[in-house]
């Protein structure tokens, strides 16, 4: 029987390095190292004003959310390189570049997908079962509300304040993460449900050092019907 | 050397309540709080590298709310009435750091970064810190490389800081996260830059490398880095003067 043998430059050495047999034997190494490229938006930069700016999007897209990819992709290059040499110091020293990067450009593609114009349903509050959920979990919308916006405050230097599910508690909470951290570095079983970016790139421009009025102002924008499908998604 | 303003004032407690107390007493308390302390130049004075505007809110909200929020934690706080390096230290608690210490390291990095800074800045320092960046780095462009690396590969909030360190008695430089600074460990900062965005965004969006290029080239003030090696050198030992022979 014969397998594909797609094999990129890079999987041939392994490929070859493993022996003609194994494509013989009929297991075949399929190895291409996948590009990230930049999603698009859904939405103009300018259609989440007022509460976050145009130029802020348009940057924060453009920009930052192009440049952790850029350089996740290079990570991926080098890691592939380290891996295939059986460099294991490089294997190790690349993780730390490989959670930046990789984890910022996981972050801000669930970020876009989390804002939405308040023409287009940006704001408006969840029903179904994460309204019920929240309900449950913090009381009412509003304390949910205040409570993230407030540890999103607090969060000193860079970081994300999150909604998270608690696949095995089937709870949501709220979770912090540092600079570009994914929120599974908290825990596997967490399913980001929505993610605030507190990074000064997000809001300097528009509000300055008061961060306490982006999150004010961003609430008009968050698009809960992306993060109730995600829930569903995941609690059903 | 960077001192903190402190602030005096007198307040009279007259306690009257004679049935917790055997009898009346009257106490004066001196409270003392940390001032913000003002760059050593017109807001102005940096431009075009570092715009008025910046100065602006980087020092007249963002450093002043650091001061202010910190006096508001001393009110309450075991940790009253050190100078701000002791508490620097002291709130840094071996890495686990206390509430006061984001506050406090954040004033101490803000007053030294004003002073790492000064109009007409840049280009080289001279003499006797310039031997000594050639001896521990090299050469001074393989310094002037290694301290804008540094800077470039900092994940997320921080500073930047060439430093001298006490136990091997060498420059360094070393990237901090977040408020954290070299006094927690011992050395002795020589400058600082400030690699949060809020320093930067405003002049350079997210063009960090343009920022850092113009500190290195136009801002960084030799001077002051001069003035701090030599009081640096009054706790370490550089080795011998050259005192010339007859």
């Amino acid at each position: 029987m014969a397998f594909c043998a797609l094999v990129s430059k890079k999987a041939l050495g392994s490929a070859l390095r493993s022996g003609a047999a194994d494509l013989g034997s009929g297991l075949c190494q399929i190895r291409r190292l996948q590009t990230f490229s930049l999603p698009d938006l859904s939405y103009d930069y300018g259609a989440l004003e007022p509460a976050i700016s145009g130029e802020i999007m348009k940057i924060h897209h453009q920009k930052h959310h192009q440049a952790y990819i850029t350089n996740y992709n290079k990570a991926l290059e080098q890691l592939d390189e380290a891996i295939q040499k059986g460099d294991t110091s490089k294997v190790v020293g690349l993780q730390s570049a490989i959670k930046f990067n990789g984890g910022g450009h996981i972050n801000h593609s669930i970020f876009w997908k989390n804002l939405a114009p308040t023409n287009e349903g940006g704001g408006e509050p969840p029903k179904g079962a994460l309204g019920w959920a929240i309900d449950a979990d913090f009381g009412s919308f509003e304390a949910l509300v205040q409570k993230m916006s407030s540890e999103g405050a607090a969060l000193q230097g860079s970081g994300w304040v999150w909604l998270a599910l608690d696949k095995e508690l089937k709870k949501v909470r709220i979770e912090t993460t540092a600079n570009q951290d994914p929120l599974v570095t908290k825990g596997l079983h967490l399913v980001p449900l929505l993610g605030i970016d507190v990074w000064e790139h997000a809001y300097y421009l528009q509000y300055k050092n008061v961060r306490p009025d982006y999150l004010k102002n961003i609430w008009k924008v968050i698009n809960w019907k992306h993060a109730s499908d995600a829930f569903d998604g995941e609690a059903a | 050397m960077v001192h903190a303003v402190l602030c005096f004032h007198y307040s009279f407690q007259n306690l009257k309540q004679k049935d917790q107390l055997r009898g009346s007493r009257r106490t004066s308390r001196i409270v003392a709080f940390y001032g913000l302390t003002a760059p050593p130049y017109e807001l102005d004075a940096l431009e075009p590298y570092m715009s008025q505007k910046t100065l602006e809110i980087h020092w007249g909200k963002h450093h002043r709310a650091y001061v202010d929020n910190l006096n508001k934690q001393l009110a309450n706080s075991p940790l009253y009435g050190l100078t701000l390096d002791e508490l620097v230290k002291v709130a840094y608690n071996n890495g686990n750091p206390l509430p006061e210490f984001n506050n406090a390291a954040q004033v101490w990095n803000h007053n030294f970064f004003w002073e790492s800074m000064q109009p007409d800045g840049g280009y080289m320092p001279a003499a006797g810190l310039l031997q000594q960046i050639e001896k521990d780095f090299g050469s001074f462009p393989n310094f002037r490389e290694k301290f804008i690396t540094t800077a470039m590969s900092l994940f997320g909030s921080g500073w930047v800081w060439l430093v001298l360190k006490k136990e091997e008695k060498k420059l360094a430089v070393v990237g901090a996260s977040n408020a954290v600074n070299p006094l927690v460990w011992g050395d002795i900062p020589i400058i600082t830059l400030d690699m949060w965005e809020h320093s930067y965004y405003l002049d350079y969006r997210n063009d960090r490398g343009k920022y850092v290029n113009a500190f290195m080239d136009s801002l960084v003030s030799w001077q002051s880095a001069t003035a701090r090696m030599a009081r640096a050198e009054a706790f370490v030992n550089l080795g011998e003067p050259k005192i010339p022979v007859a």
